[in-house]
């Protein structure tokens, strides 16, 4: 592996990007996304009365909060899921159909340093992106509706690992797969983890064990999706009482917390992921 | 020194066809080689495993000594794919730069210039790739394959897309490289290309090495053809060493002869007959 490279490629990947526009347009959409929900903010808390309990201890106020941010930390994880694929769909099979990567690989460059070039510049685009989005949402919500999570840093931490993982998973899919096939694939994946998640919530407000479990084990296999659960969570760690039961009945209230053992696997399921990309790759006629 | 390229029983097979039946091939230092065959013969691929770019299902390919396909082979080569393409959105110096830095050169912009100079494109560092002609990238990649001044540069039809001017500007190119002492292993369609250029020919047919040597060596002798006050006399199995004796022979039977004409069948003859006629 040579880190010069990988720095190279990375660097020329951004650039890529950049020339493109890419960033341009999603800094546009991601402004009138921030707009849109600095709009529905403000209107929820300007027809709602948020000092005043509603006489059985709920705080209207938190519950709002929680609900807004929540909303907005799904549609972050989602802005980011939809990044991270574009910016790697097509990073290996349809760069080889194309003829673009083989000029590069004939270079002093072993496949795993191309490949960990184009990760690290896709992962640490989205994951910047994820934190700056999730964070601004943050500041509207505090400025607007004057309330402010519980968690910051962890829920951030995890969207970045979230959107990380799956752009790993995109990569790698890429490798296996046309662009269209695994654009395909990764959406569904990411579907199938959010489903998972909600049918999880839904196990817990009926008392169904093999809901819970169905969701325990998505979340393990599609890590992101634990994240995120462990997230939500954070909004509203501290929260308790009345409020906390009205907060669980929302839609993203019913999060699962989650412990080290989560991001660990996180960490060993990216490299998991890398190996099997790698392995694909190292096989692969160009 | 080792061969700049060396293959011995390669053999490539995707799925149950066979690419390539067992090829053995060297390049010497400095050595120009054409290989020539008609289209699906294994000869991309053969470039290919060279190159890194497919694995051989067997036998052994080196380049400068280093297994091809590894870091340290890389580091001694140049290629040109057939079908290659470069990022649009690039212009001629990001792309050379990209690619030295990726090769360690230090050449920097003097080697930029110098090699843009080389392929005839002196004014197109500042072009954004797509908006240049095919004809153009073609040049621009050659340059590219000249990064870092490699010792083995493989060239898959590098004049697929060119004009007369700009073949002629590869011939020259490649003679030069020759006198550098880069050893060439030209892949083409184009057989008067590789006869006026390749020291050696290799033309490959089904996977295999079918007849190889010298341009000289692969054209057959072609008999001797004397124009006289009489008409024109074709002496069929008369050689190049026998036009004198022929002459003489001629003049001293009271014959005016006019002109003399060594005839050889042409490389093309030599490909159709090694190839079958295809």
């Amino acid at each position: 592996m040579n880190p010069n490279a990988v720095r190279v490629i990375a660097l020329f990947t951004l650039r890529e990007s950049l020339r493109r526009r890419v960033f341009v347009v999603v800094a546009v959409l991601t402004v009138a996304f921030l707009g849109l929900y600095a709009l529905g903010t403000w209107r929820l808390y300007a027809e709602t009365d948020v000092n005043e309990l509603d006489g059985t201890g709920v705080e209207i106020g938190v519950v709002a909060g929680a609900t807004l941010l929540g909303l907005a930390m799904f549609g972050t994880l989602f802005l980011g899921t939809v990044l991270a694929v574009f910016l790697t769909l097509g990073a290996v099979r349809g760069d080889a159909e194309r003829g673009l990567l083989q000029p590069l690989l004939v270079r002093p460059v072993s496949r795993a340093t191309l490949l960990l070039g184009r990760y690290v510049a896709a992962a640490g685009v989205c994951a910047l992106y994820v934190a700056a989005v999730f964070f601004a949402a943050t500041v509207i919500t505090w400025l607007l509706g004057d309330w402010w999570p519980d968690r910051v840093l962890g829920p951030v931490l995890g969207l970045m690992l979230g959107v990380a993982i799956l752009a790993a998973l995109s990569l790698a899919g890429s490798v296996y797969l046309s662009g269209t096939a695994n654009g395909i694939a990764v959406f569904m994946v990411f579907g199938a983890g959010l489903v998972a998640g909600l049918l999880g919530q839904i196990g817990e407000a009926l008392s169904s064990e093999t809901l819970d479990d169905v969701s325990t084990l998505a979340s393990w296999l599609l890590p992101f999706e634990g994240l995120y659960q462990a997230g939500l969570s954070g909004l509203t760690a501290d929260t308790v009482g009345f409020t906390r039961f009205a907060i669980n009945l929302g839609p993203f209230g019913g999060a699962q917390s989650a412990g080290p053992g989560l991001w660990l696997w996180a960490v060993v399921y990216l490299g998991l992921v890398g190996a099997w990309a790698l392995r694909g790759f190292a096989r692969r006629d160009l | 020194m080792p061969p700049a390229l060396s293959v011995s029983g390669l053999e490539k097979a995707y799925g149950s066809v066979r690419a390539l039946v067992g090829v053995d091939l060297e390049v010497g230092e400095g050595e120009l080689v054409g290989l020539l065959g008609p289209n699906g013969a294994g000869k991309s691929t053969l470039v290919k495993i060279a190159c890194g770019l497919v694995t051989p299902t067997s036998g052994h390919a080196a380049v400068c000594g280093e297994r091809a396909g590894s870091v340290a082979a890389h580091r001694s080569l140049g290629y040109l794919a057939e079908l290659f393409r470069f990022p649009d959105w690039c212009t001629g110096y990001e792309l050379l730069e990209l690619h030295q830095r990726l090769a360690e050169s230090g050449g920097g912009a003097a080697e930029r210039a110098e090699l843009l100079e080389l392929v005839g494109l002196p004014d197109a560092g500042d072009t954004r790739i797509g908006t240049m002609s095919k004809g153009m990238q073609q040049r621009l990649g050659i340059a590219q394959a000249l990064i870092g001044s490699p010792r083995l540069l493989l060239l898959d039809e590098p004049t697929s897309a060119l004009d007369p001017a700009g073949r002629r500007t590869v011939r020259a190119l490649l003679e030069e490289l020759r006198g550098r002492g880069v050893a060439v292993l030209l892949n083409s369609h184009l057989l008067s290309e590789v006869e006026l250029v390749c020291d050696r020919v290799a033309i490959i047919d089904k996977g295999a090495v079918v007849a190889a040597g010298t341009p000289a060596e692969l054209s057959h002798a072609g008999g001797v053809e004397v124009e006289t006050a009489a008409g024109t006399r074709v002496f069929a199995h008369a050689r190049r060493d026998d036009a004198p004796r022929i002459v003489r022979d001629l003049v001293a039977a009271g014959d005016e002869v006019y002109g003399v004409r060594v005839l050889s069948s042409s490389l093309e003859d030599a490909y159709l007959e090694a190839v079958g006629g295809r």
